[in-house]
C-alpha cells in the first residue's frame, strides 16, 4: 500500500514538475519580445523607451542567463510568487488571481458536483425505464456535443436578452459591493444561475450518458446474474449495479476535471464574469505573459491536486485496487 | 462523461461516450483472417442499426454542405459585401453580420475548418495514442512503464490550458498548426484506452495459440490482435475527430486560432464580440453552434451505432 | 417424486429463428437423488438446468412441465417464480467464480441477500458459519472481499450460500470444469456430502465430464442436440450404455494407463447439428454408425429396462 502510495506521489510530482517547466518554458522560447510590446503599447520617447527597456527588464528578471530565471522562477514559486502582472503592472499576478478565483470557483464546484450526481441518477434511471431513455439518451448526446461557450450564449440571449429574467453579464449588480448581505446574495444567485447552466448541462450529457452504459453493463454482469437467479429484488440487485457503476464514473471525473476548467473559462468571457476566464481572456488580448503564466500555473496544479485526491481517494473505495497495486500507477 | 469497464479504470475525455472495451470485429473467430464475410456481416448490420445510419448520415450531409457549400454561393466569407445586420434573406441565406458579411458563407467555410481540424487532430492524436498505447499494452514491462508515466504526465495536464498557452504565444496562422497542436496533447486518452484493450487481447487464448504454432510477432500483431483491435481503433478515432472539433472550437472563440480565415468558434467569437446576442442577430451565433452540435453529436452517436454493429451482446435487443 | 419434468420446450429466440435448444424433456428425479446431466457443449444441458430457475433474456418456454415436490415450478413467470428460488430452487452457476460482488465484502452480501428474501438474517447465520467450516473455509471468509479469495475458494462459498436455505432442488452448473483434477474431487465430494447432511434433497449435476458424473451420480441423463438420448443409474451408462452415442461417448474418453501410440483416440466423426433447423427424425441419425431406415422417424424416450431409458430404435424392441 505505501509503496503504491509512494509511487503516485512521485508520479504526479513529475507531472508537476513537467507542467510547471512547460508553462515555463513556454512563453520564454516563443518568438516576440513581452517588453518591447508592452513599450511599443505605452508609446515612449525613444530615450525614455531604453531607461524603461532597462528598468523592466531588471524588474521581470530578464536580465540573468535562462537557467537562472529557471531557478528564480521555481524559488519565487515557493514563496507563492507568481510575478507581477506586465499589463496591471505593478500588481502581482497572485493578487489578480486571487480575486478572480472565488467567482471561477462559485461556477466550478456547484457545477462539477450538482452535473456529476443529477447525471448519474438520470443516466441510471434511463438504463432501467425503456422510455427514459429513448428521451434522456439522445439529449445527453446533444448536451455533450455542445460547446460550452455556445451554450452559454443561447442562454443569454434567450434568458437574459429576449426574457430578460436574468442579467446578461457581470457576478452582480453593478451598484453593489461584495458582502455578506442577503442583498448582494439575491443579485449573485441571480447573475449565476446563467453561466453555472451552462456548464453544469453539457457535463450532465456526459455524465447520464456514461452511467447509462455503465449500468447496463453492471446489470448484465455475473453477480447480478447470480442474485437475481437466487431471485433477490430488482432493488438490490441495482443497488449493486450503482455502487459498481459509480466506480469508473469518479475516474472519469478525474479526469474530466480539465475540461471542466476549460469550459468554465469561456463560459465566464461570454458572462464577462469577474472569474478566471475573463481574466485569461484579457491577458491573452494584453499579451501578459505572466499572468497568463501564473493563471495556468494555478490551473494545472489545482487539477493535478483534485487528481491526486480522487486518485488516492479511489483506492480506498474499490477494494480491487488494493490487491493489484504491484502494477502500474 | 465516457466511462470505462472495470479493467481500466478511467479511461475518459469530456463528453465523449467511449466504446466498450468488448468490442471485436464481427464475426472475429480466432486465427481466421478477416475476410469478404466479415466485411459483408458488417455491411449487413452497419445498415440495419438506425443510429449508426442516422448517425453517419449527418455527419456526411454535413461534410457534403461544407464540400460543396461555397460553390452555391457568390459571396465570399470575409467581404464586407452587404447590409450589415440583416437577418436571413434570398440573397444572403444565413443573414448578414454586424460587418456586412454573408453569414452563410462563413459557416459553409467554417464546417471545412472544424472538418480539417477534426481529421488532422483527430488522426495525430489517433495516431499517438494508438501507437503509444499498442506498444505499452504489446511489449509490457519496462516500457511500457516508461510509456505509461509519459501517458499519465501528459493526462492530467489541462488540454486546454497547454494549448492557450502555445497558441497565445505562438501565434497561429493555419487550421492545420492548430489541429496539430491539438493532436500532440490529446492523445494520452487514446493511448489509455488502447493499451487497456491490447493488454485484454493480449492475454486471450487465440494468441497464445498463435505464439505457440510459431507465428512471428509481426504476423501476431497483423491477422490475431490487429483485426480484433480495429474495430475498437475506427471507434477511438471517430471519438478523437469528434473532440478536436470541440477543442478547436474552444481556441477559436479565444482568439487564439488563425484570424485570417474563419471558423466556427470564430463566427462565435465574433458574434459575442459584436454584441450580436444584444442585438438579437441569431442567424449569425446559432449556426455555428448547431453545426457543431450536429457534426460532433452525428459522430458520438455513429460510434453508438458502430459499438453495437460490432459487440453483438448489445445488438438483440 | 422429488421432480418431476414433462414435455419441456425451451427455445432461444435470435435474429435468425428459434434456436431449439431443449426440445422435449420428460424425465424424473427422486428424493435425494443426484441426477447427472451430461452430454457435449451445445446439447441443451445447460439450458435446461437454468430454465428450471431462472429463464435467461433470450430463453423462451415453449411448452412443457416443471414439477417440484408435486407443486408445478411457475418457469414461464419470472415474478411468480421467485418464491421459489433460493427457497426451493437454487443453483450454483457456471460462472460461480465472478458471481460474488467484486466491491462487497462476502458476509456484507450474503446478509443483504437473505434480508433481501425476508430470511433472517440472525438464525441463518450460525448455520452459514458452520456450512463453511465444513467445506473448508475459515468464518472470517464473511469479511473479505471476494478478490482475496482463490478460485476453488470462491466455488465453495457459492456452493454454501446457495444451498443455505436447504432447498429441494440444487442445480449445479459446470461447477468442476473450471478446476484442476484434485480440487474437482474435492468439490465433487463436497457435493455428495451437501446431499448425504440432507442440506438438499436432489440434485442435477450438470457436466461434459462424464467421469466425475461416475464418482457422484446415481443416474446419468445424457441429451444430444436439445433431446434427451439416455437416462439411467450411473453404474449402467458407463459400464453398459445402449444409446450409440453414449457409447461412442465413452469410447472416445481417454483411458488412464492407456498411451495413444497404440490405440488411437477415436472421437465420433461429424459435428452436432444445427439447433436452429434440426434435421427430422433421430439427430444422431447422421453420425451413428448404427443408423437404418428407421432413424429418419424419431424414437420415443422409452424404458428399456429398469430405471433405463433410452432414445433409440436399435434399443427399443
Amino acid at each position: 500500500m505505501t509503496r503504491y502510495l509512494a509511487r503516485k506521489v512521485f508520479i504526479y510530482l513529475v507531472t508537476f514538475f513537467v507542467a510547471v517547466t512547460i508553462d515555463w518554458a513556454i512563453p520564454r522560447f516563443m518568438p516576440g519580445d513581452p517588453i518591447e510590446r508592452l513599450l511599443s503599447r505605452m508609446q515612449a520617447q525613444p530615450g525614455s523607451a531604453e531607461v524603461l527597456s532597462d528598468y523592466y527588464t531588471k524588474a521581470f528578471g530578464f536580465d540573468v542567463p535562462i537557467w537562472e530565471q529557471y531557478l528564480n522562477f521555481w524559488a519565487a514559486l515557493f514563496h507563492g510568487d507568481l510575478g507581477l502582472s506586465i499589463a496591471n503592472f505593478p500588481t502581482p499576478v497572485t493578487e489578480l488571481i486571487m480575486g478572480a478565483l472565488p467567482y471561477t470557483l462559485a461556477l466550478l464546484v456547484p457545477a462539477i458536483l450538482l452535473s456529476f450526481w443529477a447525471g448519474n441518477k438520470v443516466g441510471a434511471l434511463a438504463a432501467r425505464r425503456k422510455t427514459l431513455d429513448n428521451t434522456v439518451l439522445p439529449a445527453s448526446y446533444v448536451l455533450t456535443a455542445t460547446p460550452q461557450m455556445w451554450l452559454g450564449i443561447v442562454l443569454a440571449w434567450v434568458f437574459a436578452s429576449t426574457l430578460a429574467w436574468f442579467p446578461v453579464s457581470g457576478a452582480y449588480d453593478l451598484g453593489l459591493q461584495p458582502t455578506w448581505s442577503v442583498e448582494f446574495a439575491r443579485s449573485f444567485l441571480h447573475h449565476w444561475i446563467l453561466p453555472f447552466s451552462a456548464l453544469f448541462l453539457v457535463a450532465f450529457g456526459g455524465w447520464a450518458i456514461g452511467m447509462r452504459n455503465m449500468i447496463i453493463y453492471e446489470l448484465e454482469a455475473d453477480y447480478s446474474n447470480y442474485l437475481g437467479a437466487l431471485g433477490a429484488p430488482t432493488k438490490l440487485v441495482r443497488k449493486y449495479a450503482y455502487r459498481n457503476a459509480l466506480l469508473p464514473q469518479i475516474t472519469g471525473l478525474a479526469l474530466a476535471l480539465g475540461a471542466v476548467v476549460a469550459g468554465a473559462i469561456v463560459v465566464e468571457i461570454v458572462f464577462s464574469y469577474p472569474g478566471l476566464g475573463t481574466l485569461t481572456l484579457s491577458a491573452i488580448q494584453n499579451r501578459d505573459y505572466f499572468l497568463i503564466q501564473g493563471i495556468f500555473l494555478f490551473l494545472i496544479t489545482g487539477v493535478l491536486i483534485a487528481n491526486f485526491v480522487i486518485d488516492i481517494a479511489y483506492v480506498f473505495i474499490d477494494p480491487r485496487t488494493r490487491v493489484g497495486m504491484q502494477g502500474g500507477p | 462523461m465516457p466511462v470505462s469497464d472495470q479493467r481500466d479504470v478511467g479511461v475518459v475525455t469530456p463528453g465523449a461516450p467511449a466504446p466498450s472495451l468488448d468490442a471485436s470485429a464481427p464475426g472475429s473467430t480466432p486465427g481466421v483472417p478477416p475476410g469478404s464475410a466479415q466485411r459483408s456481416e458488417f455491411v449487413y448490420f452497419a445498415l440495419r442499426n438506425w443510429k449508426f445510419v442516422l448517425g453517419a448520415g449527418v455527419v456526411i450531409t454535413f461534410l457534403a454542405v461544407a464540400l460543396f457549400g461555397p460553390l452555391l454561393t457568390d459571396h465570399t466569407p470575409l467581404e464586407f459585401t452587404g447590409p450589415t445586420d440583416q437577418p436571413p434573406s434570398a440573397d444572403y441565406w444565413f443573414g448578414t453580420t454586424s460587418f456586412g458579411q454573408d453569414v452563410y458563407s462563413q459557416f459553409v467555410y467554417g464546417l471545412r475548418a472544424a472538418f480539417l481540424v477534426g481529421a488532422v487532430g483527430g488522426g495525430i492524436a489517433w495516431l499517438l495514442g494508438a501507437t503509444v498505447g499498442f506498444t505499452a499494452g504489446y511489449r509490457g514491462g519496462a516500457i511500457d512503464d516508461v510509456l505509461n508515466m509519459l501517458t499519465n504526465v501528459v493526462l492530467v495536464i489541462p488540454t486546454l490550458a497547454i494549448l492557450i498557452i502555445v497558441a497565445a504565444y505562438l501565434e497561429v496562422h493555419s487550421y492545420a498548426t492548430e489541429a496539430v497542436l491539438i493532436g500532440l496533447t490529446s492523445w494520452p486518452w487514446a493511448a489509455r484506452a488502447v493499451r487497456a484493450q491490447t493488454f485484454s487481447l493480449k492475454t486471450r487464448e487465440f494468441v497464445d495459440v498463435a505464439r505457440l504454432s510459431g507465428r512471428s510477432t509481426r504476423q501476431i500483431i497483423t491477422t490475431e490482435i490487429g483485426p480484433n483491435m480495429s474495430s475498437y481503433l475506427l471507434m477511438m478515432f471517430i471519438l478523437l475527430f469528434g473532440g478536436a472539433i470541440l477543442i478547436g472550437a474552444s481556441l477559436d472563440f479565444l482568439g487564439l486560432g488563425p484570424s485570417e480565415s474563419i471558423s466556427l468558434g470564430l463566427m462565435m467569437n465574433n458574434s459575442f464580440l459584436a454584441s450580436a446576442l444584444l442585438l438579437g442577430s441569431w442567424w449569425w451565433f446559432l449556426p455555428p453552434g448547431l453545426g457543431i452540435i450536429a457534426v460532433v453529436g452525428g459522430l458520438y452517436v455513429m460510434n453508438v451505432g458502430l459499438d453495437e454493429i460490432f459487440n453483438p451482446k448489445l445488438r438483440e435487443k | 417424486m422429488s421432480v418431476r419434468v414433462d414435455g419441456l420446450k425451451v427455445y432461444y429466440q435470435t435474429l435468425h429463428g428459434d434456436v431449439k435448444a431443449v426440445d422435449g424433456a420428460t424425465f424424473e428425479i427422486a428424493d435425494g437423488e443426484i441426477m447427472g446431466l451430461a452430454g457435449e457443449s451445445g446439447c441443451g444441458k445447460s439450458t435446461l438446468g437454468k430454465s428450471m430457475i431462472r429463464m435467461d433474456a433470450r430463453m423462451r418456454y415453449v411448452e412443457g412441465h416443471v414439477d417440484l415436490d408435486g407443486a408445478e415450478l411457475p418457469i414461464w413467470d419470472d415474478s411468480k417464480m421467485n418464491a421459489f428460488r433460493f427457497r426451493e430452487v437454487s443453483i450454483i452457476p457456471q460462472y460461480a467464480l465472478s458471481a460474488l460482488n467484486p466491491t462487497r465484502r462476502i458476509g456484507t452480501m450474503a446478509a443483504e441477500l437473505l434480508a433481501s428474501r425476508d430470511v433472517p438474517v440472525d438464525t441463518v447465520l450460525p448455520e452459514l458459519k458452520r456450512r463453511l467450516r465444513l467445506v473448508g473455509l475459515s468464518e472470517d471468509v464473511l469479511e473479505r472481499f471476494p478478490i482475496e479469495l482463490s478460485g476453488g475458494m470462491k466455488q465453495r462459498v457459492v456452493m454454501v450460500l446457495s444451498s443455505i436455505l436447504d432447498p429441494s432442488l440444487l442445480i449445479a452448473d459446470e461447477v468442476t470444469s473450471a478446476l484442476d483434477v484434485s480440487t474437482q474431487r474435492a468439490v465433487s465430494e463436497l457435493l455428495v456430502e451437501f446431499r448425504d447432511r440432507g442440506f438438499v434433497k436432489s440434485m442435477i449435476v450438470i457436466t461434459h465430464d462424464l467421469s466425475v458424473l461416475y464418482q457422484i451420480a446415481d443416474t446419468v441423463l445424457v441429451m444430444y442436440a436439445g433431446k434427451l438420448a439416455e437416462k439411467a443409474p450411473a453404474e449402467t451408462v458407463v459400464n453398459a450404455p445402449s444409446h450409440p452415442y453414449t457409447q461412442l461417448l465413452l469410447s472416445s474418453l481417454p483411458e488412464v494407463g492407456v498411451r495413444y501410440s497404440e490405440k488411437r483416440l477415436t472421437g465420433i466423426p461429424g459435428r452436432p447439428p444445427s439447433l436452429l433447423d434440426p434435421p427430422t427424425g433421430c439427430r444422431f441419425r447422421a453420425r451413428c454408425p448404427l443408423a437404418f431406415a428407421k432413424c429418419a422417424d424419431e424414437p420415443p424416450f422409452a424404458e428399456v429396462g429398469a430405471g433405463h431409458s433410452a432414445a433409440c430404435w436399435k434399443v427399443a424392441a
